[in-house]
């Protein structure tokens, strides 16, 4: 509505404008309130990744707050969207525009004080969250700026404060687990003690690959020649599930295999017999000195490029030289 | 035009679409997989034996320099240029691989450890040219691709834990000369023979195996190729109702 084309007669028979900002104010102040309510106490339990782990649970929480800090923008905007459609549409025989809200201090001194505050409370809580968690699941590197949950230390034994190192490696189109502090044995299970604080160093023999444990809120790149640390605690004994989540070959959808939490005995004891096994089977001392990265075009055993091993031919006459095409 | 003839117009487009790109990926898609034959064994006293060989070449027109799985036939005992097979439910499977390719360094060398099979141990011989055997049936737990030249592939069913490093004859001891026709036969050819066993799931469905050795020459890291690519360096067992 055009006010410089109303007469005034017509303006004192209408009857008095109602007050729309109070009125989305009310109506908005309750359904964020009951939206809020809703996710933090129902949906915030069931909400992934799950509790299993200290990164877990505290993606968990993040995701909830954000969806409690979301939800009051999400109603505002759908609550505006839909007041102005119900009540300013325009009616028949309505070609006027609206009143210009140009120069109007309070709309632009709300604005900007509202999306101030939104966008100031996810900077501080962002930061807050990646530090006090000790690990966000994610790639820190091995000097995070958190203090660490354990220490680190050359052995692990249960019931300690001495973190348990485990070596994620992965290649086409396999994961597989070391343990340093267990004679640097290897395993395709990915076993853990609850209540112990893990140190990840994962890494890749091959092409760039994913490390993630869902439930375990851990997600870390699997590069080669790189050692990409990451932390967590499991708090929950359980099976969980490993995959990888970076595209890397036409199996990439069918790379993954599984892991349980067990008890702090239980995991010491399956990780001594697994050391043991390997060790009177010979299998430790065939693979290489555990290292933080490994260059598989070298025999460490032999301490020579795979290419200058005498006898070894390989298939079509040759492994993979430094002269291979990228296509064929 | 209407308001309803544009969107009836606009939905038809869209299903015109939709039913393109499904026809492109069934066609192309479908018929990459059902080219390659389905070798089929079926359970004779609650036992099949599968019987696979490993050649550096291959007897294709596409690409005959590409290193390759054969599956044999059960009926015919004809090898056929496949990596699919079937076998029944909850039944043991012996295998038996044929071994012609030289050896080829694992990657990581902890798949030199037989893992998934029965007894957890793989039985090996290895023969050279001449048909002199100088590995006879030695059972084995371990066959470190890094101390010796033993190792040609690996037969891995990661699903079921199946991890089998595939013996290679030894190539020093063969003078290196490899099996150049294929698919191979054991005369006149330098081979080992491995044979092994372990239980298919009661669970039906398709379990993928393959190479764990980087053996794509003339690829990337040896990862491409033939290691990509079913019928060649990976394969599919489908395990089916008993």
């Amino acid at each position: 509505m055009n006010s410089s084309d109303t007469p005034a007669a017509a303006d004192a028979s209408a009857s008095p404008e109602p007050r729309h900002g109070w009125r989305l104010f009310s109506i908005w102040i309750v359904l964020s309130v009951a939206a809020c309510l809703v996710i933090w106490f129902v949906w915030y339990p069931h909400m992934p990744p799950g509790r299993m782990s200290s990164s877990a649970a505290s993606e968990q929480f993040d995701i909830a707050v954000l969806s409690v800090s979301a939800a009051p923008v999400i109603i505002g905007v759908l609550l505006y969207f839909v007041y102005a459609i119900v009540v300013w549409r325009a009616r028949p025989g309505d070609e006027g525009d609206g009143p210009p809200i140009y120069g109007n201090t309070k709309v632009a001194a709300t604005w900007i004080i509202g999306t101030t505050m939104i966008v100031g409370w996810l900077f501080i809580f962002g930061t807050v969250e990646l530090v006090v968690p000790a690990g966000a699941g994610a790639g820190e590197g091995p000097s995070p700026i958190f203090k660490l949950a354990g220490t680190q230390a050359a052995a692990w034994t249960p019931g300690g404060s001495d973190m348990l190192q485990v070596q994620v490696i992965g290649q086409q189109w396999m994961w597989t687990y070391r343990y340093p502090q267990f004679g640097g044995m290897e395993s395709t299970v990915l076993d853990l003690p609850v209540n112990t604080p893990i140190e990840f160093h994962v890494t890749s023999l091959d092409v760039i690959h994913s490390f993630w444990a869902y439930k375990l809120g851990v997600k870390a790149d699997a590069n080669p020649d790189v050692d990409n640390v990451a932390y967590t605690t499991a708090k929950a004994t359980g099976g969980f599930e490993v995959r990888c989540s970076e595209l890397c070959g036409i199996w990439h959808g069918a790379m993954y295999n599984s892991g349980t939490v067990l008890s702090q005995s239980a995991f010491q004891t399956w990780a001594a017999g697994v050391q043991s096994k390997e060790h009177s089977e010979g299998v430790l001392a065939a693979l290489p000195t555990y290292a933080l990265t490994y260059d598989p075009t070298v025999i460490p055993q032999l301490g020579k490029n795979i290419v200058q091993v005498d006898g070894i031919t390989g298939a079509a006459g040759y492994y993979y030289g430094s002269g291979d095409p990228v296509t064929p | 035009m209407s308001v309803v003839a544009r969107a009836a117009a606009l939905i038809v487009a869209f299903l015109c679409v939709v039913g393109l790109g499904a026809f492109v990926a069934v066609y192309y898609i479908g018929s990459a997989t059902t080219q390659l034959p389905i070798i089929h064994y079926t359970a004779s006293g609650g036992q099949v034996s599968v019987v696979l060989q490993e050649d550096a070449q291959n007897d294709s027109t596409t690409r005959p320099d590409w290193v390759t799985y054969y599956t044999q036939d059960p009926s015919t005992k004809q090898w056929v240029h496949t990596t699919l097979f079937s076998v029944p439910a909850n039944t043991k499977v012996n295998v038996t691989i044929y071994g012609f390719d030289g050896c080829t360094p694992l990657r990581n060398n902890y798949f030199s450890e037989v893992q998934g099979t029965l007894g957890g141990t793989v039985t090996v011989s290895q023969f050279d040219q001449h048909g002199k055997e100088y590995v006879t049936d030695k059972p084995m737990s371990v066959i470190n691709s890094w101390s010796d030249c033993n190792v040609g592939h690996t037969f891995a069913i990661p699903d079921l834990g199946v991890f089998v490093p595939v013996a290679s004859p030894n190539a020093q001891l063969s003078a290196n000369d490899l099996c150049g026709t294929s698919p191979c036969t054991t005369s006149g050819n330098p081979y080992a023979r491995e044979t092994f066993s372990f239980m298919s799931p009661s669970q039906t469905g398709t379990y993928r195996w393959q190479c764990l050795i980087p053996c794509g020459g003339g690829f990337l890291d040896g990862n491409g190729g033939p290691m990509q690519t079913l019928g060649w360096m990976m394969g599919e067992m489908d395990v089916v109702s008993a």
